[in-house]
């Protein structure tokens, strides 16, 4: 336990909320970014999973569309101490974006448009934890929130969940991402508080 | 340490942090607040001050029903631990060594960060160009208003409610004519809330900025 802060009650507690160490409940939906909001026409955008042996398997916007798609709930946690409850996305899952990958590579490097990136092993984006997401709460993707799609990896830090995500890079050795590379943690789980390199 | 007003609802905290290893303008720290049950909570806060020994100014803006900077802007007394942690941030730092001419947009409370870099380069007898275009409500509410008239930047305020001059919202025309024209490929920095800075960077954006010169940092 911290240091008792002298006069401080904080502001009531909602009993039963479980959140990440050192986070706070917010309703609302704040917006970070290291800079301006790419905006990626539909017709030319795509999505790619590039091995590390240099093959590549690319999805067009209607491609992706024309996939199973699925429609989640989670929570999610940002590394700037917000946790949003019961946030709704529809997306492709990223098993049935690997399914015909083969691949001996361990990590990923994921690579959004405007140049962000971001790494992770490559068994965090598979069984169920990882999404390509164009819809939140119903409706397309804002810009703003990463659209026409992102990334979704609730169980670890929101950086992860790359917005604007063009392509999965899978390699044999881990690579840092953006974020990664100037003081942020290599992993990122909430539930551990890994916010920043030596945590 | 020390307080001292800033606005209405501004408060800037003066911190003696024993061990501080200095840090960059534009980085930030988290402080963390512990209710006597063992409830904790943190912010964010960016440093307000130039690198100056143990010393380390925050400029804390109080938000209705804010949990922590209700507590700091009130509650919190000279003297009074508070537990921070930092510097962190490595992206959205101006270092004195960065020789491009350097345009800074704040909205608001936004400022805080880009004063950090005001005061740095000052510290450091630094001829680097400096531009600030500063979004506020009224004159009331500009941060620092006595230091920026004698920082040696130039300075353009926005006054979007009241003001001596002409009112309204901060426009592409006022970043074109006060900020730093893209073939000087200026580092850009933009702070403030999110609609202000998505505005802001879309303007510079289309004013032919790199987009990847252009660094946001985003409040709330």
């Amino acid at each position: 336990m911290g240091i008792v802060t002298p006069g401080f009650t904080g502001r009531a507690r909602e009993p039963g909320t479980k959140l990440p160490p050192g986070q706070y409940l917010t309703r609302d939906f704040p917006v970070l970014s290291a800079g301006p909001t790419p905006r990626i026409p539909l017709d030319k955008w795509e999505f790619a999973v590039i091995t590390e042996t240099g093959q590549r398997h690319t999805w067009s916007w209607p491609a992706l569309l024309a996939l199973p798609a699925e429609t989640v709930t989670v929570d999610i946690h940002c590394v700037t101490k917000w946790s949003k409850l019961g946030t709704t996305w529809t997306g492709v899952s990223v098993d049935t974006l690997l399914a015909d990958v083969e691949t001996g590579a361990d990590h990923a490097l994921v690579h959004s448009y405007g140049g962000y990136t971001t790494n992770l092993p490559l068994e965090d984006l598979l069984d169920g934890k990882a999404w390509v997401a164009y819809k939140y709460d119903g409706e397309d993707l804002h810009p703003e929130h990463g659209g026409p799609a992102r990334l979704l990896v609730p169980h670890l830090y929101f950086w992860k969940s790359a917005k604007w995500v063009r392509g999965i890079q899978l390699t044999p050795e881990d690579e840092p991402g953006f974020w990664e590379s100037v003081g942020y943690h290599n992993y990122g789980d909430p539930w551990r508080e890994q916010r920043y390199q030596g945590d | 340490m020390d307080t001292r007003d800033e606005t209405t609802t501004a408060r800037t905290l003066v911190l003696d942090v024993p061990d501080w290893p200095g840090h960059l303008a534009g980085q930030h720290v988290d402080v963390r607040l512990t209710a006597p049950d063992g409830y904790s909570t943190q912010r964010s806060y960016s440093i307000a001050s130039a690198p100056d020994g143990t010393k380390v100014e925050l400029t804390v803006q109080r938000i209705p029903d804010g949990e922590v900077s209700s507590y700091l802007t009130g509650v919190f007394s000279i003297g009074g631990p508070v537990e921070l942690r930092g510097p962190i941030g490595g992206w959205f730092v101006w270092r004195r060594t960065d020789a491009a001419p350097v345009l800074l947009v704040a909205g608001g409370s936004g400022i805080v960060p880009l004063m950090a870099m005001v005061r740095t380069r000052m510290a450091a007898g630094s001829r680097v160009p400096f531009r600030l275009v500063y979004s506020i409500r009224t004159p009331a509410d500009g941060f620092y208003a006595d230091e920026l008239r004698s920082a040696g930047v130039d300075l353009t305020y926005v006054h979007t409610r009241a003001g001596p001059g002409p009112v309204g919202r901060l426009t592409a025309a006022t970043l074109d004519s006060h900020g730093w024209p893209a073939s000087l490929e200026p580092a850009c920095y933009v702070c403030g809330p999110t609609g202000f800075v998505e505005t802001v960077s879309d303007i510079l954006v289309a004013l032919g900025h790199d987009p990847g010169r252009v660094r946001t940092e985003r409040f709330g």
